[in-house]
């Protein structure tokens, strides 16, 4: 379903993603792992017609997204590291011009978005600014957004940060329904060990921009020969913390949030 | 066309859901109408210029729609921001709808705003009016307000598609503040919505000749009280503003269009 080879991307002097070369089959939930700065997003976000690779070849379901733009768009959703939503209009009005967005039949939209928003726990608020949503709110709201147009695969990238043990555990019990339903291909980041081992069936572990190791659960553990996901990801990636700089989004996030509290 | 569609719509869902916010933003213009129109007016009239609210009326109308509009391109800074701009980005539509969609709806909020303006305009004394030939006296003109309108939208988008194309470019708050104040006040100032363009020569007068907003002026005011800035006669005057205004407005849709197509993340 996905398929990349020797993907290279650099900015300037840096080599973000250095040469990797991976396959996600069909219905697979598949988990990079990795640092911070390890070159997930900018993974992510090439594989999302978002940033064009410096070298390499992508294929998502067949599609080259360079060539084929459009045609790889409408197989995959994405739900962003940051919100995406749209605070100043309902739920059900983000949901709505998703599905305007990616030329879904008005009877089938109606229907959709009535069964994801009631999976997803938010039927009731649909006619509420998403602004007064909470966190975990905006999360299932853009996660059944991007089931929304039946893809052929969801990215999620780093879904369940910033929320609560219940939330996740809740949020994950959903992803995992829906790709057992729909056979939706599931490609995700996250720093959660415990999620990657729980619900992903394969897992890469990213660092420095390459792939070091690949495999399912048990296999990572056989090959550092540890007990848990955990350990083996740290034999894998050592044990030094990552610097990040704060970018310029960064920063204008924390702007915004102190404009909008002032209001 | 559903992209396009959906796009403008946001746009006005999100201006009549902020009834403070259309009020807030009529006060400046009616603040300039009134402070400088009733302040000015003695001056003005001394001059033998006649009635500066009569002058100022086009003017703030004018003033409305341009702040109005580009602001509304300029919004984008905040979709990015709070990273709406993403899921319009990856959506399997051509980017130029999206563009499209967000700066119609933006034209069309503008409009409106402007319609307001004029509305107010008419509360504080304003008349369009009318002379038949030289000499003889000035009669009402109700129907020079709807021609006033094609001016207004043809600011309007003008703008709207100006901000759009500045919208794809900034990232950041600061890069607003100084637009703010090396592009949208220069081009309020110099557009001749305060003061007549006429009598002035030289480098002055090829700078306000080069923004964009004078031709939108000098066309409502045309319109509306049969004052013209460029002794070219009216009929003359009428089709220039229009056509710059026209083509204006293409070439910023079309650099608007080629910015965001190429907007990465």
């Amino acid at each position: 379903m996905i398929r990349v080879e020797n993907l290279t991307r650099t900015f300037g002097e840096f080599t973000a993603v250095k040469d990797i070369t991976f396959q996600v089959d069909a219905g697979e939930i598949f988990a990079f792992l990795g640092p911070n700065g390890a070159g997930k997003t900018t993974t992510i976000k090439m594989l999302t017609t978002l940033l064009r690779p410096t070298a390499g070849r992508i294929h998502l379901d067949g599609f080259d997204p360079w060539v084929k733009q459009r045609e790889a768009r409408q197989r995959f959703g994405i739900v962003f590291q940051d919100p995406s939503l749209d605070g100043e209009q309902t739920a059900y009005e983000n949901m709505e011009l998703h599905g305007v967005l990616y030329h879904i039949a008005k009877r089938v939209r109606v229907e959709r978005i009535e069964l994801l928003l009631r999976q997803f726990e938010l039927w009731e608020r649909r006619s509420d600014y998403v602004k007064t949503f909470s966190g975990g709110m905006k999360r299932r709201l853009e996660i059944a957004r991007g089931f929304l147009h039946t893809p052929k695969i969801l990215f999620l990238d780093e879904p369940t940060l910033g929320l609560d043990p219940q939330s996740r555990n809740q949020l994950w019990t959903h992803v995992k329904a829906i790709n057992e339903r729909e056979k939706t291909t599931v490609f995700l980041t996250t720093h959660y060990m415990d999620e990657a081992d729980r619900v992903a069936h394969r897992i890469a572990i990213m660092d420095h921009g390459a792939i070091v190791a690949m495999g399912t659960s048990a296999e990572l553990k056989a090959k550092t020969n540890t007990e848990s996901l955990e350990a083996a990801f740290l034999a894998l990636t050592g044990t030094s913390l990552r610097d990040e700089g704060a970018s310029s989004a960064d920063n204008l996030r924390r702007f915004a949030q102190m404009w909008q509290q002032k209001r | 066309m559903g992209a396009i569609y959906i796009m403008w719509l946001r746009e006005l869902k999100r201006y009549f859901r902020s009834k403070a916010q259309i009020v807030v933003s009529l006060g400046q213009p009616t603040l300039y109408l009134l402070a400088l129109g009733f302040g000015f007016g003695p001056v003005f009239a001394k001059a033998g210029a006649g009635n500066y609210i009569q002058f100022m009326a086009p003017g703030v109308v004018g003033m409305t729609v341009l702040f109005s509009s580009i602001f509304s391109g300029m919004a984008m800074l905040w979709d990015r921001q709070f990273g709406f701009l993403k899921e319009t980005l990856v959506a399997p539509v051509p980017r130029l709808h999206i563009i499209l969609g967000r700066t119609l709806g933006g034209a069309t909020v503008a409009s409106l705003q402007g319609l307001l303006m004029l509305i107010v305009c008419l509360i504080a004394g304003f008349r369009p009016v009318h002379q038949h030939a030289v000499g003889t006296a000035a009669q009402h003109n109700w129907l020079a307000l709807p021609v006033a309108g094609i001016f207004i939208a043809m600011i309007a988008i003008v703008f709207a598609a100006l901000g759009s194309s500045v919208g794809s470019t900034i990232k950041d708050m600061q890069g607003f503040q100084v637009l703010m104040n090396f592009l949208v006040m220069p081009i309020f100032f110099l557009s001749g919505a305060l003061y007549p363009l006429k009598g002035h020569s030289g480098v002055f007068s090829w700078i306000t000749r080069a923004d964009p907003l004078t031709y939108g002026i000098d066309g409502l005011r045309g319109v509306l009280i049969g004052n013209w800035q460029f002794s070219y006669g009216a009929q003359f005057n009428f089709a220039l503003d229009l056509g710059l205004l026209a083509a204006l407005a293409a070439i910023f849709l079309g650099s608007s269009a080629w910015l965001f197509s190429r907007i990465e993340v």
